[in-house]
């Protein structure tokens, strides 16, 4: 992307630099006023006192609630990415078939579980599986991950589809021309070079099943929400528990959009595929990381 | 499934979502455009203050935003939003700060469409406007801004309808909207499971299908011909 502001506008000159110094120094007096006024309003709740964020130094506050509740958001992430990869891959080429009924099967699966919203799907699977004894006191990890599983699932098979979409039409004229099948030309030639111009899409969208793991809380998910609602209610520090597990989040979010941003400038710089990044299509707009996908000289 | 329909309250906690969504979205759309603005402004701390709210909050789980505004500022910090006379002010305060978190959490998304939408125009056409001598905003608003618009339209349409699906987290502080009320069926007559599901999916897909279908169909007879 192009800095944006080199071209929009001049240079300022002393005059507007001391403007623009006042604005900003105007907005940060009331961005920090405001900051102030609610944190001393948690100050004046008790919410900042050392006792309130002592237990966040001792070992037991992290060995028995951060810790495992990481571990619970991690895992349900990783497991329904895994497992969101081999449903995007089946139903993106599903929809990539020469074979019309399986096309329409495919799409009609896709849209339907892009459509659901994921804490929907979350509810009805965790009953689902509370009714009907599959996977015994495993249901909320069961449900989060299959609910992640399919929406996510079909947002990959959306970028699959669109990865082929993008890429140029010679290398499947070239495909054929060769004598290659339909399907071997989309196996052998079009997929390894739309999975990787997906690669930083697919980083994005491990941003969202990470951030969506969070919905677990509603079915009692043993996930980092709800520990921070334990710890909140064992020592009554509910807003620096919330404040932890927040930075927690970021922290491992901004690290794994960062990641993607510069597998997609490598990516870019190498030019080992024919595609360009895959235009965001739904929701996996929601990471931005791709929003800055087109290549070229523009604003 | 008549049944469900006549004991419950299904199209009433729809509305609450459309409500839920409106409200929202206009919010989202408001603070978004404020912050796209922002991110492309002239002062620094402008942008600064852009990039640092868009990066932190489109890392927060909605979740986590939805619980804090609750748990947080409504319960520990007793600001209410509703006037507390009303029968209603529990409900009301839940909705309110609920759609408070889910429009400025869209915003953050909102402001990446827009800004993706100027990201799709050749340098050129600025470089073009400012030649001729026309201003910083005369530049955006004659020449930047009506092809950026046209260009966030797909990004924008995918960004509500993220955000009506988010509208359900808002049941994890209670308001009844149909994830909420999705809950107390199956809690009530599991045997309905099948019946409700179908029911609350084919409602989203009645809720979202148009809206993207409508905003690729926009999308595609604005699209600015290069």
């Amino acid at each position: 992307m192009m800095r944006s502001a080199d071209v929009l506008f001049d240079i300022p000159g002393p005059k507007a630099r001391r403007t623009q110094s006042i604005v900003g120094g105007i907005l940060t007096l009331a961005a920090a006023a405001l900051g102030a006024f609610v944190i001393w309003q948690f100050a004046k709740k008790g919410q900042f006192e050392g006792a309130k964020w002592s237990p966040f130094l001792t070992g037991e506050i992290w060995q028995y609630y951060i810790l495992p509740g990481l571990i619970g958001t991690l895992k349900a992430a990783v497991v329904s990415v895994a497992l969101a990869a081999v449903f995007g891959l089946v139903f993106g080429m599903g929809r990539l078939s020469d074979i019309a009924p399986v096309r329409w099967a495919s799409g009609v699966i896709v849209e339907l579980f892009r459509a659901v919203p994921v804490l929907v799907m979350m509810i009805f699977f965790f009953n689902v599986y509370l009714l009907s004894g599959m996977f015994p006191s495993q249901e909320a990890f069961a449900g989060v991950v299959t609910a992640l599983t399919l929406y996510n699932g079909s947002v990959v098979a959306e970028l699959v589809r669109s990865g082929v979409d993008n890429l140029p039409r010679g290398q499947r004229e070239a495909g054929l021309s060769i004598g290659l099948t339909g399907g071997q030309t989309l196996r052998s030639i079009m997929l390894p070079q739309a999975l990787t111009a997906m690669l930083p899409a697919i980083m994005s969208q491990l941003v969202v099943v990470l951030k969506d793991s969070a919905l677990g809380y509603a079915i009692t998910y043993e996930e980092l929400l709800n520990k921070a609602n334990q710890i909140g209610s064992y020592k009554g520090n509910l807003i620096p528990a919330f404040i932890v597990i927040a930075v927690i989040f970021i922290a491992m979010n901004f690290a794994l959009t960062t990641l993607a941003q510069r597998i997609e400038q490598r990516l870019r710089r190498r030019g080992h595929t024919a595609g360009l990044a895959p235009q965001p299509t739904a929701d996996e707009f929601e990471t931005g990381a791709i929003a800055d996908a087109e290549s070229g000289r523009t604003l | 499934m008549g049944d469900l329909l006549a004991r419950y309250d299904i199209l009433g906690a729809f509305l609450m979502t459309i409500k839920i969504s409106l409200a929202a979205g206009l919010l989202a759309l408001v603070l978004g455009t404020l912050l796209a603005v922002f991110r492309l402004s002239p002062v620094p701390v402008l942008r600064a203050f852009g990039s640092t709210y868009v990066n932190l909050v489109r890392n927060t789980p909605l979740t986590l935003l939805v619980t804090f505004a609750q748990f947080g500022l409504l319960s520990l910090l007793n600001w209410h939003l509703a006037n507390q006379s009303s029968p209603t002010s529990v409900a009301d305060d839940n909705f309110r700060w609920g759609v408070l978190a889910l429009g400025g959490y869209t915003a953050a998304f909102v402001c990446e469409a827009l800004r993706s939408g100027v990201n799709t125009i050749p340098v050129g056409q600025a470089e073009a406007a400012r030649s001729i001598g026309l201003t910083f905003t005369q530049t955006l608003r004659e020449v930047v801004l009506p092809q950026a618009f046209r260009a966030s339209i797909a990004p924008l349409g995918s960004t509500f309808i993220a955000m009506i699906k988010n509208s359900t987290v808002l049941s994890v502080i209670g308001v009844a909207e149909i994830a909420f009320l999705q809950s107390r069926i199956i809690d009530e007559n599991a045997d309905q499971l099948y019946t409700i599901m179908a029911i609350v999916a084919l409602g989203f897909v009645i809720l979202t299908l148009p809206l993207g279908m409508g905003a690729t169909a926009l999308s595609k007879r604005l699209a600015v011909k290069r």
